[in-house]
């Protein structure tokens, strides 16, 4: 029998940009040429200038403020203070956890950094030097900044505001299967505890928040140019909290430096902008200033975690058993879908085949900064991955098992999907001991094993870390997924012009994640239009579709499947202008990349840019003229992909120093769009979990003042320290999202962290440490070697626990 | 006047009666002047009086880079000089990166090399990268990781940087020889 080669005339994927290809990003454009658009470049005519006066205590009862010497100087147009907020209801604001927060402060102020007062004037130095001439009378109040003072019987009542809260605990909640896991652990052989602290971070994207705020009086339409991952969300907030019709309120959030959960809430100072605009009648900027940022907005972690496994003597985990308290500061302002009170922390071992699982979470006011935000996570899964990574390990040192070998036995198979999770998560599909395999080959397990030994002969410490994890990302579905009532889908509008060439829009917002890029390799790949002549546009409310949002990883799964469901919309209606066209009925019509031909005789077709001019030019009889799509996708499930870290590190004895040796990455995020790009968001993330294991943190004294409250206190790792990384990939194919994507931003942030740690504490075995709470700065690794012991807590302050 | 600054002609008298002083900068290659207060950041006179707003500022104590400009050659952060210092100097920003023949190597292997994802550190760093380049034509990652160690970008993990720094380099040697 001969087979003839059939002869296809299909488009190459990858030379019109579709998916696969490492498409040079579109943004960079105008970036590299210094042209980005950002909110601080906003100029509008008139625009007045505002600045916040912030609380330098972090607990007291506002006595008095008074403005009169700021109205005095010259160039200011208005000082705006909680009192006169309170005129127009807008000195409280709801939080998007159904909690509220003040806008300015009325009563007292609960943290340091908390806004008190604004001062609009001609220029932003003006500003400033009228809120140093606001004097504030402020009587001191006891202060709290841990849980363990937060939940003394006698701490005094933070939120004294709220009807009905009589002591500092902000919720309570659980889930799991707590009698199963009592029988479980009443039969474990082995019972791993370990205490632990994940520190609160700042997501301190290079660019502060801040917002132009532009009431027309003459046309009742208020526009704000802001700094936000959700522009959508914010029209909604906006015109229920300032009680503007929502057709008349337009958000435009145009190039972001940077969001990382940071520009997701709704913060006061954008509140007080659109007010000040709407009473001086002129557009009003506000830009944060960076301790402003650091102080103020939304942190990321700060839970403290007591974990328990339940262990057969095997290796075989029977049970699991978490209790957390986490610090919410001053306002309960969680960016979170609402269901789920700390976030999705019970997706933790999700990639373990494990029984049964109990988790009891408790939140606290504090007198810090308000707003957890999912700081490159998808709600609290960066906690829930540490923390089980970091059982999983001191669990593999309680049996005296290899760490690996612990990891490979607990997995869920291949063929075990869909799978149940200990905490009721179904998963889809995955290849976790391949991964595990291809890390550990890659960095060499056995050989590096063999040189630790041998180094140690040297009383050189080497460790290796191996951090595993399976984190649930693009939220919704919309059953159990929503923020404050609405429903996390997303969508996408394809409008498919004469000339073939396309306009795309979504309802999700990119802030470096190069969605101009990507989304349009998407419609090439759906329709064969090259992807250069695609125009992609988010960001701005009154063009773009409804959608939720950018964050917590969810716009490859959610955003991106609502293209490729619009685009595939498009092509069912080119279909019936091809079949028109061709002069054929629509089931004689084939697709192959960028054309449809005649089945019967393959040379007879027609391009889709063909289709395209047909739909303004030459439509059948019937058919409405055009060729554009929308589409709302409302995920069935969440995405599930896999990741594997290894570090290997040396420790300094003499000054508790260490080094990353190698860093293996092993990233199953699916179908990659564009490689290029998916790897440099891994990068990106491995970055912020080198900075969160290695220096990253924000603290606070006593008093409550905030310790990295800028640059120089908060330490962010630069080109010097920042380790190289190695990076390999699996693929596994989302079975349920159109494209096989699950989603990449934030795998390294998450899993990574716990790969440094265990390196370093794999390097601590046998010296008496069983943790070492992050950061691992020197000096507390230094003091984990010479008291043999762990070193625990939030420093500086150590009588926290 | 009851603005910080006030582009003026080039060649125009300063008024003695206001508490401002006259700036004039060669601001990438063109003779540009400014009567501003004494205490107008250099930064700041550059985005808003000059409306260049390639040079962008992302911290208030000197260490992010972001804001990182030429002047006489030499990287400075133009967030912590003050625009009067610059009077007589040569300024360049990330605007006049490209020269008329088109992109400068740092703008291509920026792009080329994936070395930036939200942009917002990257003129700075192009700026920075110049600056070592210029001193030394064919630096090691090492050198490039050094030189480039003032200047924070939150969203790359730097590897990139360091290849499209190393891509122009390689790119300036060979077009040269
Ligand atoms: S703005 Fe950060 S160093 Fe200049
Ligand atoms: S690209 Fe975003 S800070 Fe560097």
């Amino acid at each position: 029998m001969t087979v003839t080669e059939p002869t296809s005339r299909a488009l190459d994927e990858i030379k019109i940009g579709g998916m696969g290809a490492s498409r040079r990003r579109v943004e960079d454009n105008r970036f590299i040429r210094g042209k980005g658009h950002y909110v601080d470049d906003v100029v509008l005519p008139g625009m007045l200038h505002m600045e916040i006066l912030r609380s330098p205590v972090a607990h007291a009862r506002i006595v008095s403020i008074d403005a009169s010497a700021a109205w005095e100087i010259p160039g200011v147009r208005l000082v705006l203070t909680g009192e006169m907020m309170a005129t127009r209801n807008l000195a409280w604001m709801p939080t998007l956890s159904y909690d509220t927060q003040a806008v300015l402060a009325t009563d007292k102020v609960r943290f340091q950094g908390q806004e008190v007062a604004a001062v609009i004037a001609d220029d932003p130095y003006i500003a400033k030097d009228a809120c140093e001439a606001i004097v504030v009378e402020y009587e001191q109040l006891p202060v709290i900044v841990n849980p363990t003072q937060s939940l003394a019987p006698d701490a005094p009542l933070i939120r004294d505001d709220k009807v009905g809260q009589v002591d500092n605990v902000c919720f309570t909640w659980q889930v799991g299967d707590q009698d199963a896991t009592d029988r479980a652990f009443a039969e474990a052989d082995v019972v791993s505890r370990i205490e632990m602290h994940y520190p609160r971070s700042h997501p301190s994207p290079l660019e502060t928040c801040g917002s132009v705020a532009d009431f027309d009086r003459a046309t009742g339409k208020l526009t704000v140019y802001m700094t936000t991952q959700a522009p959508h969300i914010v029209r909604a907030a906006v015109a229920l909290i300032a009680e503007l019709p929502e057709h008349l309120i337009r958000i435009v959030s145009p190039d972001l430096g940077g969001g990382f959960g940071n520009k997701v809430p709704v913060y006061p100072g954008y509140v007080i902008s659109i007010l000040a605009s709407i009473l001086t009648e002129r557009p009003v900027k506000w830009i944060e200033d960076r301790t402003g940022n650091l102080i103020s907005t939304g942190f990321g972690r700060d839970v403290y975690l007591t974990g328990e496994m339940a262990l057969r003597k095997d290796g075989r985990i029977l049970g699991v058993r978490m209790h957390t308290d986490s610090d919410h500061g001053a306002f309960f302002g969680d960016a979170q879908p609402s269901k789920f009170k700390i976030g999705l922390l019970h997706s933790a071992f999700a990639c373990y085949d494990i029984p049964t699982a109990h988790l009891t979470a408790r939140g606290v006011y504090t007198n810090k900064a308000p707003g957890g935000v999912a700081y490159r996570c998808s709600f609290r899964v960066t906690e829930a991955m540490f923390f089980q990574e970091r059982m999983v390990q001191a669990a593999a040192d309680d049996l005296g098992m290899d760490q690996a070998e612990f990891r490979r036995l607990n997995f869920v198979r291949d063929d075990d999907f869909p799978h149940r999770t200990p905490f009721g998560f179904l998963t889809d599909s995955g290849q976790y001991a391949k991964c595990l395999q291809v890390g550990l080959d890659a960095i060499d397990y056995e050989g590096f094993l063999r040189e630790k030994a041998e180094a140690a002969k040297n009383g050189r410490l080497l460790g290796i870390g191996i951090s595993c994890m399976t984190e649930p990302l693009g939220a919704g579905n919309s059953r159990e997924y929503d923020i404050l009532g609405i429903k996390m889908f997303d969508s996408a509008e394809l409008r498919v012009h004469m000339t073939g060439k396309a306009i795309l829009r979504t309802g999700a917002k990119t802030q470096g994640q190069g969605h101009e890029t990507t989304w349009a390799q998407i419609v090439a790949h759906e329709l064969g239009i090259p992807a250069e002549d695609i125009l992609v546009e988010e960001g701005d409310t009154d063009t773009a579709p409804f959608g939720m949002g950018t964050y917590a990883s969810r716009s490859t799964p959610v955003a991106g499947a609502a293209i490729a469901m619009a685009a595939r919309k498009v092509k069912a209606k080119a279909r019936q202008l091809a079949a028109h066209l061709l002069e054929v009925s629509e089931e004689d019509v084939e697709w192959e990349l960028g054309r449809f031909y005649v089945r019967s005789a393959p040379d007879r077709g027609v391009s889709i840019q063909e289709c395209a001019m047909a739909a303004y030019s030459n439509m059948p009889d019937g058919l409405e003229p055009g060729l554009e799509a929308n589409a709302y996708y409302d995920p069935p499930n969440l995405t599930w992909p896999f990741g594997c870290y290894i570090a290997t590190v040396e420790i300094d004895p003499a000054t508790g120093v260490w080094d990353v040796l190698r860093f293996v990455a092993v990233d199953d995020c699916g179908v990659r769009i564009n490689p290029m790009i998916v790897e440099g968001q891994i990068m990106g993330g491995l970055t912020e979990a080198y900075a969160m294991a290695s220096m990253q943190f924000i603290t606070f004294d006593a008093d409550g003042n905030c310790i990295g409250s800028n640059f120089m206190d908060y330490l962010l790792p630069t080109a010097w320290e920042t380790p190289g990384w190695e990076l390999h990939e699996v693929v596994t194919p989302c079975p349920h999202h159109p494209i096989g994507a699950k989603g990449v931003g934030e795998c390294a942030t998450v899993g990574g962290p716990a790969a440094f740690v265990n390196a370093v504490m794999d390097a601590l075995k046998g010296h008496g440490v069983r943790n070492v709470d992050m950061p691992l700065l020197p000096d507390r690794v230094h003091e984990a070697l010479q008291t043999r012991g762990d070193v625990s807590g939030a420093p500086p302050i150590r009588t926290d626990r | 006047m009851t603005s910080l600054f006030e582009e003026v002609p080039a060649t125009a008298d300063a008024d003695a009666d206001v508490p401002v002083r006259r700036v004039t900068v060669t601001l990438n290659g063109e003779r540009r002047a400014a009567d501003v207060e004494p205490r107008l950041l250099l930064a700041h006179l550059l985005r808003q009086g000059f409306r260049l707003t390639g040079t962008h500022t992302g911290c208030d104590t000197t260490n992010c880079g972001a804001c990182t400009v030429l002047v006489d050659g030499l990287p400075v952060k133009s967030c912590t000089m003050l625009a009067v210092q610059a009077d007589g100097h040569d300024v360049t920003t990330v605007e006049g990166l490209a020269g008329p023949s088109g992109l400068h190597p740092l703008q291509e292997g920026f792009k080329d090399e994936h070395g930036l994802q939200c942009g917002f550190c990257t003129p700075g760093m192009m700026l920075a990268a110049k600056a070592l380049l210029e001193e030394n034509p064919d630096p090691t990652e090492d050198e490039v990781r050094f030189a480039l160690s003032g200047n924070l970008c939150r969203c790359t993990g730097y590897q990139n940087i360091v290849k499209a720094v190393l891509w122009a380099a390689k790119r300036m040697n060979g077009s040269e020889q």
